[in-house]
């Protein structure tokens, strides 16, 4: 029994130093080649297979971890060979790196031919050996790229898909707060990722000056297939949206073509049905707030909730509700219903004149509130369009102050600043 | 090195106030105000960007020539300085707000900006009282003492007139005063203390329990009345019990149908920014005005401190320009 533990313990003990001696190794590949002691090791392995997955569940972290070591120390040692794209490199040696199911025994005699490589290639250029001027002038020094950033800013000037981007008027700051993008952007080829994606959108109708507002927004554009963005823009298309349609959409909604055809028919059935709307109403209400086919369906139910339950608008009050002011269907629905308490219980503004004009619910509720309060104080608070001195609610709203003051309220401006710091 | 950014923020330090609607959180008033001042100061044209120069290598010379490849100097702008890259160069603004004020209730707030914080602190510490305007209304009376509140007891109003209300009040800002003295910690036989109350400076140091060091009835309409109080230590809750015990008191109830603050310390309703001069600009010259008027004081620190505007002169103005705008 006894010894039975002993067996135990000892076994224990192998295999503790073994993997410790495993990570060792991991990093001494990744440092410094010593090739004597890399030789031993491969038997080591061989022997603790039992120990196999757990061993490879470190590496495999630790190969996350040195994702960023990895592109900084290869480039110095490798370019002397290759000094053309300097951007290329990085982008082959992470993807052989990040693998990580890579079997452990073909992973060591890869590092190993490449360090006998660099060996090769650092005897060529020995520090005593005098060179031609053609050869210098061939050799590039490696920019000094920092190995691991939390931004983006110590690669702007040596990337050239950064570059442009930056030229193109993309907001990098805001891009490299969002995780994975940055690393995304870094591995991105401008002439093959980049350039034919922004040439299709130029293609679709969207204006030049727009390309940095959807980057911006959405990096993942740039990483999309471009025969799924094809299908994309052909389905809106055969849905019957003009290519202006279309563009304007793309432009101002730059997810769009990151959802799938199904999705996006998913979204136009959603509205045409829950809304009952016809074809032609549903395009003109998708077209002026692209956002609807982007966002979650699940707000956009609620809000249809509130106003058929709590505010008591009829089917086709939404419907005209809705094809004026698109964007009650995303308004924040306690907002909503601030502003028609409001307009309804104090304003006593009767739901028929509120369907007419429905921009009362797209406006501020303070901004209500204070231009009714300074009406009514000056008695000329009389919304009812059958008697004189009728104050169109649409107008109240969608004036600006001055003209507020002039039109509707026959009054100075200083008056109604005076007049709001006693609300 | 300042930046104009830097040179427009270091303008904008120092103590300004707003005036806060009634229904909107002092936070939300706090953080637009923040933005905005963002927005102005960022939007100040930013320094050019340096430029380095860099061996390029030359385009058309790969295909005719192989061996020989070009290097150029060029001297590009240095794009890790570009503003999309290193973004705005101010992403927080430190504004502090002064005496709070909760969400139903509206008037003068203070604020400050960068190190006008500090300067809220001594503000504050100098034991400055507040003026407050109550709308109260007989007849009901409410859990939370508001008029959105649920309504716990009715009650008849008919008995009250403006001698029983005067009356209450008077009694109310005696008890009050007795307070004061009680939280001034100085003996009453004192010559101290008697040179002190000569110069109206007695009062609590400190935190003290909210004290009414005025209190006055500005209209009587029954059931609605308005109560114009300064007060020390307040807070807006219990300003509307004051008006429900007044309530009580006067064998009803009552119950408060707004608390507007109408000066802060020096911080009056005239100097208050309303919610459309929210921007840098509008701040900035608020800032300046404050500036000039410290400067002012320092000079003719023998002058007396003028009153500040009260409140009925401001309002009657107002009032006799809109009848004539009513009547034209």
């Amino acid at each position: 029994m006894t010894s039975s533990c002993v067996k135990l313990c000892l076994q224990c003990r192998s295999l503790l130093c073994s993997k410790t001696v495993a990570n060792s190794w991991k990093y001494a590949t990744h440092c410094t080649a010593v090739p004597g002691i890399l030789v031993n090791f491969p038997q080591r392995f061989s022997m603790i297979s039992g120990n196999h997955k757990t061993t490879q569940m470190n590496l495999k972290w630790k190969q996350q971890m040195l994702f960023y070591s990895t592109l900084s120390v290869d480039p110095p040692t490798t370019e002397t060979r290759e000094n053309k794209d300097s951007e290329e490199l990085p982008k082959a040696d992470v993807v052989a790196y990040q693998n990580p199911t890579l079997p452990i025994r073909d992973a060591v005699p890869a590092t190993e031919s490449e360090l006998s490589l660099d060996l090769d290639a650092a005897v060529e250029f020995s520090a005593l050996e005098e060179i031609s001027n053609e050869e210098a002038v061939g050799i590039s020094v490696p920019p000094a790229l920092p190995p691991a950033s939390t931004t983006l800013r110590d690669y702007v000037d040596h990337s050239e898909t950064l570059t442009k981007l930056v030229q193109l008027g993309v907001n990098l700051w805001k891009l490299e707060e969002k995780p994975n993008v940055g690393s995304m952007l870094l591995r991105l080829n401008f002439d093959t990722d980049v350039a034919p994606r922004l040439l299709f959108l130029k293609e679709v109708g969207v204006e030049d000056s727009r390309f940095g507002y959807i980057i911006s927004h959405n990096p993942f554009f740039l990483t999309q297939d471009m025969e799924n963005l094809r299908a994309r823009v052909n389905y809106l298309k055969s849905k019957k949206f003009t290519s202006a349609m279309v563009a304007s959409m793309v432009s101002r909604a730059p997810f769009l073509l990151n959802f799938s055809v199904k999705r996006l028919d998913n979204r136009l059935g959603f509205y045409q049905q829950q809304l009952k709307l016809s074809a032609t109403n549903t395009r003109e209400v998708v077209a002026r707030l692209p956002r609807l086919l982007c966002g979650s369906l699940e707000p956009v139910k609620e809000n249809l909730k509130v106003c058929e339950i709590e505010l008591g608008f009829k089917q086709n009050e939404i419907q005209h509700i809705v094809l004026a002011v698109p964007k009650v269907l995303t308004a924040n629905k306690r907002k909503l219903t601030q502003i028609f308490d409001y307009v309804h219980n104090t304003m006593k503004i009767p739901h028929h004149l509120i369907v007419k004009f429905p921009q009362l619910l797209n406006a501020k509720y303070l901004r209500i509130r204070e231009r009714h309060l300074f009406l009514e104080y000056l008695g000329r608070a009389q919304y009812d369009p059958a008697l004189p001195n009728y104050i169109a609610p649409d107008r109240l709203v969608s004036l600006p102050d001055e003209l507020f003051c002039v039109d509707l309220a026959l009054a100075t401006l200083e008056d109604f600043y005076l007049f709001q710091k006693t609300l | 090195m300042a930046t104009p950014a830097i040179r427009m923020f270091r303008r904008l330090e120092g103590l300004f106030c707003v005036y806060k609607p009634s229904g909107v959180h002092w936070e939300l008033v706090r953080d637009t105000i923040e933005t905005n001042l963002l927005k102005g100061v960022n939007s100040t044209p930013s320094l050019p960007l340096p430029r380095e120069v860099r061996f390029l290598a030359l385009e058309g010379s790969d295909s005719e020539a192989p061996k020989a490849l070009r290097l150029t100097a060029v001297s590009v702008p240095v794009l890790s300085k570009h503003p999309l890259v290193t973004g705005p160069e101010f992403r927080h603004i430190k504004v502090g707000v002064g005496h709070c004020l909760d969400t139903p209730s509206s008037g003068v707030l203070v604020l400050g900006v960068g190190n006008g914080n500090r300067t809220l602190n001594d503000f504050y510490r100098a034991r400055v009282t507040r003026d407050y305007t109550l709308e109260g209304e007989f007849g009901t009376a409410t859990e939370d003492f508001s008029h959105t509140g649920r309504v716990v007891e009715r009650s008849t109003y008919d008995h009250i007139n403006q001698d029983n209300l005067n009356r209450v009040l008077a009694a109310l800002e005696g008890a009050n005063q007795k307070a004061l003295l009680t939280y001034s910690n100085i003996d009453m036989n004192s010559q101290e203390a008697y040179e002190l109350a000569v110069q109206g400076l007695l009062g609590p140091d400190g935190k003290s329990p909210p004290i009414l060091t005025g209190l006055r009835c500005i209209r009587f309409q029954p059931p609605n009345f308005t109560l114009e109080v300064q007060c020390l230590n307040e807070t807006q809750k219990y300003l509307r019990k004051v008006v429900h015990e007044i309530g009580l008191e006067l064998r009803s109830t009552a119950v408060c149908k707004g608390v507007r603050r109408t000066r802060d310390g020096s911080f009056a309703l005239q100097d208050a920014l309303t919610r459309h001069h929210w921007t840098a600009l509008d701040v900035h010259q608020a800032i300046r005005k404050y500036h000039s008027s410290k400067k002012g004081k320092k000079l003719f620190r023998s002058r007396k401190k003028e009153p500040p505007l009260s409140e009925d002169d401001t309002s009657s103005d107002n009032e006799t320009s809109r009848n004539k705008e009513v009547a034209g």
